[in-house]
C-alpha cells in the first residue's frame, strides 16, 4: 500500500476502510467529568474536564489542539486513546466504532501516543531496544523480528542501533529518550499518532530537531497527528487545522491561517496576543488578559469565558454558544458575537451579504 | 555607571561521583537599574552562576573560584551572619515553582512580615502592613484577604505574585529571577512579565533574569548573555543579540526558535548535543557542532573578541576591533 522504506517485516497497519474521504477519527459529544471531594456537608463538585467536545481529523492531516492548563487538551487525548473510561461520547476510527466493529487491541495498533514526559513513559527496567520491540511482540511478532525491527526504528529516529540499542533510559538525554518514545509509538504501525506536549520539555535546539524529524516520518510513513501543545509558535508550524479548548470546551476551531489570521474567538485573540514579541523595538505593553484561568470545578454557566471577556453581555452568562460556521473553510467558533443574529451587540446582522464585521 | 555585581573569572565545578564543571571562566557585570538575560538551554549553567551569587549552591559538593563582589561586598567571603543579612536586603530571588518555594505551613501575610521583622527589625503590626502594601503592589485582588491565605489556596499566577512580593518586601538593589515564568500559563506569563517589568522601573532595581526563551528575554531584558555549557558564548545589547547574532551557537539557537517559520518549511537545528561536563573545557566547547568549526577551534580556548563597545563574543571567527583579555 503505501511504499515504506523498511527492509524488516512490520506489523501489518490496520486497513484503510473509508477511503481518503472518510475521516481518520470521528469524534462526537465526548465528556469527562470527574467529582471531587466537596468540603463537609456541601454538594459533590464536578471537574469538567471535557465537556461535548466534537471534532473530526482527516487522513494524513495533523490537527492541532491549544490551550492552557486545565482546558482538557491532555483529557481528551487519554480518552482518545481509551486510557480512561468516558462518560459520554463517541469515538470512530475510520469508520468504525470502537468496541463494536474495531477491538480496543486493533485501536491501539491504529492509534499511538507520544507523551510529555519522555522518562516517566519509559519502563526504566527496559533496554531502549526492548522498549521499542515490547508491543509488536504483544501483538504476535517473533522476538528476533520485533528486535530486528527495533533497531530499524531506531535508525529512522535519528539514534545509532549500534550506540543506543542496548542502553537504558537514564543513559540517554531527553531528546534522544523522546525519539525513543517515537519509535516505540510507530513500532505497531499505527496510522495516527498523538503527540501530548511531546516536544515541551525539550530545548529549544533539540525541539527543532525533534519537529523535522516528526515530519519526515510523516511523510515516509503516511502518518496522521493530533498535536497537543500549549506552545503557540509550534502549533501554528506543524498543524493543518486547530482546535482551541477553554475550560473542557472547543471554543474555536479551523484552518491553521485563518484562526491566526482572524482569531473569533475573544479567547483565542487574547491566547494569540499574550505571545511574547519577538521583536525588541515593539514590545507587549499592555496584557491582553487579565486573571488566571478560572478553576475547571464548577466552570461558570454560560459561555465559560464569560467571566474574563471584555465583551460579554447579559446574554452571554445565560447560554452557551455553540460552535458555528463563519465561512465555508470549515472556520468555527463558539461566540455570540460571530453568530448572525444572536442578540450580542456586537454580532454581524442576520441577513445573508451583509457586512459582516 | 557604576556595576552593582561584578564577576571574574568565575569557575563552579560540583564533586562527587563525578566532577561536573558547571560554570566555567564566567565573567559579566550588573549596571545599575539593568536587566540582564542570561539565556541557555538545560545544564548551560545559568542558575548555578545565578546561585553562586546568593551562595545557595550546596557548600560540601560545590567549589568555587574567582570573585563574585555585589556593592563592593566580597560575597564569597562572606560568613553566615553577613550572608544572611545580605539575602533579602540586598539580593533576593525568585524561582521557578513559587509552589515549592513558599512554605506550605504558614499563609502569605506571614511569610512576607516575618522577613520584614526579620530584616528590618520591625514590630509585627508594621510588618503585617507592609506585606500587605507589597501584596497590592503585585496587583493581588482583594490582598487583605489574601494575607491569611496559604500558597495551596491560591492560583499559579496568583502565587508567583505572592512570591515576587515576598522577594521584593525588603527592597532589594537587585533581584535575581530564575525561570519566574516557566511553568505559567500563557496569559498569565505575559502579565507577570510586564508586572516585573514595571516594578523594576518602579523600585529601580537590577535584575538578573535566567531563561530559555527568547521570547521572553525579549520581553523584559536590556542586555544579554547567551551561555553554553558553562561559559558565556556572547554579550551585548539584547538587540545587537536578537538582530545580528556573532557567536555560531547564538546564531543557530535564535534561528531555531519557530517564531515565525513557516509550515512545511524545515526548522533550521543546531545537529549534536551539548557537551558532558566532566572536563573543564581546554578549547572552544562549541565546535563540535559547530558548522564553521576550523582545526584551530578545537586546539585551544577562543578568546573573549570585542566585536563593538559591550559587544563580546568567544569566537575566533568574530570580527575584533580589540581582543579583550
Amino acid at each position: 500500500m503505501t511504499d515504506v522504506a523498511i527492509s524488516t517485516d512490520m506489523l501489518e497497519p490496520i486497513a484503510d476502510v473509508g477511503g481518503e474521504a472518510q475521516p481518520l477519527l470521528q469524534v462526537k459529544g465526548l465528556t469527562k467529568h470527574f467529582p471531587v471531594r466537596g468540603e463537609l456537608f456541601s454538594a459533590r463538585k464536578t471537574v469538567r474536564a471535557v465537556d461535548n467536545v466534537s471534532f473530526s481529523v482527516m487522513k494524513g492531516e495533523t490537527v492541532g489542539i491549544v490551550g492552557e492548563s486545565g482546558c482538557g487538551k491532555s483529557t481528551t487525548a487519554r480518552l482518545l486513546m481509551h486510557l480512561m473510561a468516558r462518560d459520554a461520547g463517541e469515538i470512530v476510527y475510520d469508520g468504525m466504532q470502537v468496541g463494536r466493529s474495531l477491538s480496543l487491541r486493533e485501536l491501539r495498533r491504529g492509534m499511538q501516543m507520544v507523551f510529555q514526559d519522555s522518562y516517566a513513559s519509559l519502563n526504566p527496567r527496559l533496554t531502549v531496544e526492548e522498549s521499542i520491540a515490547f508491543g509488536p511482540k504483544v501483538h504476535g511478532m517473533a522476538d528476533r523480528a520485533a528486535r530486528a525491527l527495533a533497531r530499524e526504528l531506531l535508525g529512522k529516529v535519528g539514534l545509532r542501533p549500534e550506540t543506543f540499542a542496548n542502553r537504558y533510559p537514564h543513559e540517554i538525554s531527553g531528546g534522544q529518550r523522546q525519539r525513543v518514545n517515537i519509535a516505540r509509538a510507530l513500532a505497531l504501525s499505527p496510522r495516527l499518532v498523538i503527540l501530548d506536549e511531546a516536544v515541551s520539555a525539550l530545548d529549544k535546539s533539540v525541539e527543532a530537531q525533534v519537529l523535522n524529524l516528526l515530519a519526515d516520518l510523516k511523510r515516509e510513513f503516511g502518518l496522521t497527528y493530533l498535536f497537543i501543545s500549549h506552545d503557540l509558535n509550534v502549533v501554528r508550524y506543524i498543524s493543518d487545522r486547530v482546535l482551541v479548548m477553554y475550560l473542557g470546551e472547543v471554543v474555536e476551531l479551523g484552518p491553521v491561517e485563518q484562526v491566526w489570521e482572524s482569531p473569533a474567538h475573544p479567547y483565542t485573540r487574547a491566547l494569540l496576543a499574550a505571545m511574547p514579541s519577538s521583536d525588541p523595538d515593539n514590545r507587549t505593553e499592555v496584557p491582553s488578559i487579565s486573571g488566571d484561568p478560572p478553576n475547571p470545578i464548577d466552570p461558570p454557566p454560560g459561555c465559560r469565558f464569560h467571566t474574563r471577556c471584555p465583551f460579554a453581555e447579559p446574554l452571554c452568562a445565560k447560554d452557551t454558544p455553540s460552535l458555528s460556521d463563519l465561512d465555508t473553510m470549515g472556520h468555527q467558533a463558539a461566540c455570540y458575537m460571530a453568530i448572525p443574529g444572536s442578540g450580542h451587540s456586537r454580532a454581524p446582522a442576520r441577513a445573508r451579504g451583509e457586512n459582516a464585521a | 555607571m557604576t556595576n552593582l555585581v561584578e564577576i571574574d573569572n568565575l569557575n563552579i565545578r560540583f564533586t562527587g561521583d563525578r566532577t561536573v564543571h558547571a560554570v566555567n571562566d564566567l565573567s559579566l557585570s550588573l549596571g545599575e537599574g539593568e536587566v540582564l538575560g542570561l539565556l541557555g538551554e538545560s545544564g548551560s549553567g545559568k542558575s548555578v552562576t545565578l546561585r553562586a551569587l546568593m551562595r545557595l549552591l550546596p557548600k560540601r559538593r560545590t567549589q568555587i573560584s574567582g570573585s563574585v563582589t555585589v556593592l563592593g561586598q566580597d560575597v564569597l567571603a562572606m560568613d553566615d551572619e553577613a550572608l544572611s543579612a545580605f539575602r533579602g536586603q540586598t539580593v533576593s530571588m525568585i524561582f521557578q515553582e513559587p509552589a515549592l518555594a513558599l512554605d506550605p505551613v504558614y499563609t502569605i501575610g506571614r511569610q512576607i512580615a516575618e522577613t520584614v521583622m526579620r530584616h528590618e527589625g520591625k514590630s509585627e503590626r508594621e510588618a503585617t502592613a507592609r506585606a500587605l502594601e507589597m501584596l497590592n503592589v503585585v496587583r493581588i485582588p482583594s490582598a487583605k484577604r489574601r494575607l491569611d491565605s496559604y500558597p495551596h489556596e491560591m492560583s499559579g499566577g496568583m502565587r508567583q505574585r505572592a512570591m515576587i512580593a515576598l522577594a521584593l518586601a525588603c527592597k532589594p538593589k537587585i533581584l535575581l529571577a530564575d525561570e519566574p515564568t516557566t511553568a505559567l500559563d500563557a496569559t498569565v506569563q505575559i502579565q507577570i512579565l510586564l508586572l516585573l517589568r514595571e516594578l523594576q522601573r518602579e523600585f529601580g532595581m537590577s535584575v538578573i533574569f535566567v531563561t530559555h526563551d527568547i521570547g521572553v528575554a525579549i520581553e523584559i531584558c536590556d542586555r544579554v548573555a547567551v551561555m553554553y555549557a558553562g561559559q558565556i558564548v556572547e554579550q551585548g545589547t539584547l538587540r545587537d543579540i536578537v538582530r545580528s547574532p556573532v557567536h555560531p551557537y547564538a546564531r543557530g539557537l535564535l534561528a531555531s526558535t519557530i517564531h515565525g517559520a513557516r509550515r512545511g518549511e524545515r526548522l533550521e537545528t543546531i545537529p549534536g548535543t551539548p557537551p558532558t561536563l566532566d572536563h573543564a573545557p581546554t578549547s572552544c566547547s562549541f565546535a563540535p557542532r559547530c558548522g564553521l568549526a576550523q582545526p584551530r577551534c578545537s586546539e585551544r580556548l577562543p578568546p573573549n573578541v570585542q566585536v563593538a563597545p559591550g559587544r563580546v563574543a568567544r569566537c575566533i571567527l568574530a570580527a575584533p576591533t580589540v581582543v579583550a583579555t
